[in-house]
């Protein structure tokens, strides 16, 4: 193989070891675990593990989990960038603070942001008392489902973004001035295009974050059948009911739809970069 | 469209970068702001971009009051040191730029776009690299890049912020020639920031320079180079060496030398400092020693035609440098060690105040 040879060439060392040692750690934290999840499923016949994947509670939930976290993180896109925006840009009183408030989702333990959460938006919260008043629920129901995946995917998008905004050249947005952009002008065509990749890379972040979350969802999402109940919570359920097979038929059918989807994502992210090199 | 700028005073914190500064730029105009750095010209020039604001003072286009106006209203074209190119964008679309981004009513039609980059991409002779991205190109081609997005929008004065710093020397000098003969083709008022005094003197019909936030001395290049205004000016346009001696019933005698005090200059029985270009000193045989400084030549290096000759005063044992041609040397048959006089062809002295 062509790549092998390329290591007597190369000045760095010791490339053999590094690529060997790479290749056997990852198998062993990544690959192994995965595979063991598609074998476990390979133990239900072709229709028993149709029957599960396509059974209408375990569809539903996929709506919901795929759904909300592709939503939540658009949602993380656009106010994380903003809020890192403001971080970079201005200084105010307590910047720091703010600062170290993103995050806070990041190292709380997720039940305690769920119980948070539900605490708040429950309808005698002190928030969703208020939103009861207008008729809108959010605890117990698909958009308290979002509420939490927004909070915890946050960080992800700020802090992806934060380095990027500080490394913009001041003088970008001089030239385009000069050039007589307005300052909308100016962040739609030079800056925007600029963070494209960064945010994309959070986006991803959160997105997968936000679909393998449990903890924090589970509290506020009062688990209704075919309403509120998320993916990774149908797993458990089903692991409950010492339905193994069942559950990582399951767990298989996620993992390859968030393959695909990140896949997709990277692809995206590789148009992007393509047409935005670094230097 | 002249430039002029009066009284502009600008501080960051506690350092004064433009202090007091006027200067006016004629219409249709190259001229070169040269000074070390920190000596405030990049202010200067933003601060006439309208990038940065003054402190006090004023900026006038074409005799019209514009310290007030925006950068966009300004209708300046900016060429930035490290040419601030778009990324994403190609060469083509870096150019369109400043043309798409008009209102509505004043955005020429895709065509007219079209035309006018290639225009201008013909005129920086790029026009075989519309398509690409600005890091597929050297940096000489990204600054005529630059140059041409910002001559698209058809700017009334062009400002360049050393356009050439962050280029290697030989295409440096190519640059500067290309931009004289473009400055005669299109005749836009300019003015340009620069460290480099060759680069200054060559380009340039006017060169101002500047020191510590004021201005020196504003002349032509041949006036700043052969007559400085100040000791500074001496000093940072070129090589100087400088004699220490006294003045005495209007003469100053710097060991056997010895020089008439210019009229005007009232120095008495003081300090005066004489001012001589290596190429204004004259090497002569040691027997020769008629008005001359004697010294003991240390070492020497030719440099193509040139030869370039330390010397040791004999007297106080302070250095001393020449530069004479090859020929006058090889006539002169001198080495390391040897003894020889020292007379200045042309010099310039200031009291011990100003120096």
């Amino acid at each position: 193989m062509a790549i092998f040879f390329t290591r007597r060439h190369s000045v760095l060392p010791g490339f053999g070891l590094a690529l060997g040692f790479t290749l056997a750690y990852l198998s062993l934290i990544v690959l192994i675990p995965l595979s063991a999840a598609f074998i476990k499923t390979a133990t239900l016949s072709w229709e028993q593990f149709w029957n599960s994947v396509t059974a209408p509670r375990a569809v539903a939930s996929y709506q919901l989990t795929f759904g909300a976290s592709l939503l939540a993180a658009a949602i993380n896109a656009v106010f994380g960038l903003i809020v890192a925006w403001v971080l970079v840009r201005y200084s105010f009183p307590g910047k720091r603070l703010v600062d170290a408030l993103v995050d806070l989702p990041f190292a709380l333990p997720t039940a305690v942001a769920g119980i948070a959460l539900t605490a708040l938006y429950a309808t005698n919260g002190w928030i969703g008392q208020y939103l009861q008043k207008w008729g809108i629920k959010v605890a117990f129901t698909p958009l308290g489902v979002l509420v939490a995946l927004v909070f915890i995917g946050l960080p992800f998008v700020v802090r992806t973004v934060q380095p990027v905004i500080e490394d913009l050249e001041a003088e970008l947005e001089e030239a385009a001035a000069t050039l007589g952009a307005s300052r909308w002008q100016i962040f739609a065509r030079v800056i925007f295009p600029t963070l494209m990749p960064a945010l994309l890379t959070g986006f991803t972040l959160a997105f997968a974050r936000a679909v393998g979350e449990y903890g924090s969802v589970v509290f506020i999402a009062g688990n209704m059948p075919m309403v509120s109940e998320i993916t990774p919570l149908i797993i458990i359920t089903k692991l409950e009911q010492y339905d193994y097979a069942g559950a990582t038929a399951v767990a298989v059918v996620m993992l390859v739809a968030s393959f695909v989807l990140l896949l997709l994502i990277n692809y995206l992210q590789w148009l992007s970069r393509k047409r935005n090199p670094s230097k | 469209m002249s430039i002029e700028a009066r009284n502009i005073k600008r501080a960051f914190g506690d350092f004064i970068a433009v202090n007091d500064v006027s200067l006016e730029v004629a219409s249709g105009e190259l001229v070169a702001l040269l000074g070390p750095s920190g000596s405030g010209k990049t202010t200067l020039l933003r601060i006439i971009a309208g990038l940065e604001t003054a402190d006090s003072g004023q900026i006038l286009f074409h005799g019209e009051d514009a310290t007030d106006s925006g950068v966009a209203e300004r209708r300046v074209g900016f060429v930035f040191q490290h040419y601030a190119l778009f990324r994403h964008m190609t060469v083509y679309e870096n150019v369109a730029f400043g043309l798409r981004v008009k209102p509505r009513h004043l955005r020429p039609a895709r065509d007219e776009i079209r035309d006018k980059v290639l225009a201008l991409l013909k005129l920086v002779q790029l026009d075989w690299l519309a398509d690409r991205y600005p890091h597929q190109l050297s940096g000489g081609q990204r600054q005529r890049i630059a140059l041409a997005r910002a001559l698209a929008v058809e700017p009334k004065v062009l400002l360049l912020d050393e356009p050439f710093g962050a280029l290697d020397a030989k295409v440096r000098k190519e640059l500067r020639a290309w931009l004289r003969r473009l400055h005669d083709e299109i005749h836009i008022t300019s003015l340009f920031v620069t460290h480099d005094q060759e680069e200054a003197l060559e380009v340039a019909d006017c060169v101002v320079v500047m020191n510590e936030g004021r201005v020196e001395q504003i002349g032509t290049p041949e006036e700043v180079y052969d007559r400085p205004a100040t000791p500074f000016v001496y000093q940072f346009l070129g090589d100087v060496n400088l004699f220490h001696g006294r003045v005495y019933d209007g003469r100053a005698r710097i060991g056997d030398w010895e020089v008439p005090v210019p009229e005007g200059l009232h120095v008495d029985n003081d300090k005066a400092v004489v001012y001589v270009r290596p190429h204004d000193l004259e090497i002569l045989a040691a027997s020769d020693d008629r008005d001359a400084l004697k010294a003991v030549v240390t070492q020497f290096a030719t440099i193509g035609p040139r030869v370039r000759i330390d010397l040791k005063r004999v007297d106080s044992g302070e250095t001393i440098h020449a530069e004479i041609n090859k020929d006058r040397f090889l006539e002169l048959q001198i080495g390391a060690g040897d003894q020889v006089s020292v007379r200045p062809r042309r010099h310039r002295l200031f009291g011990a105040a100003a120096a």
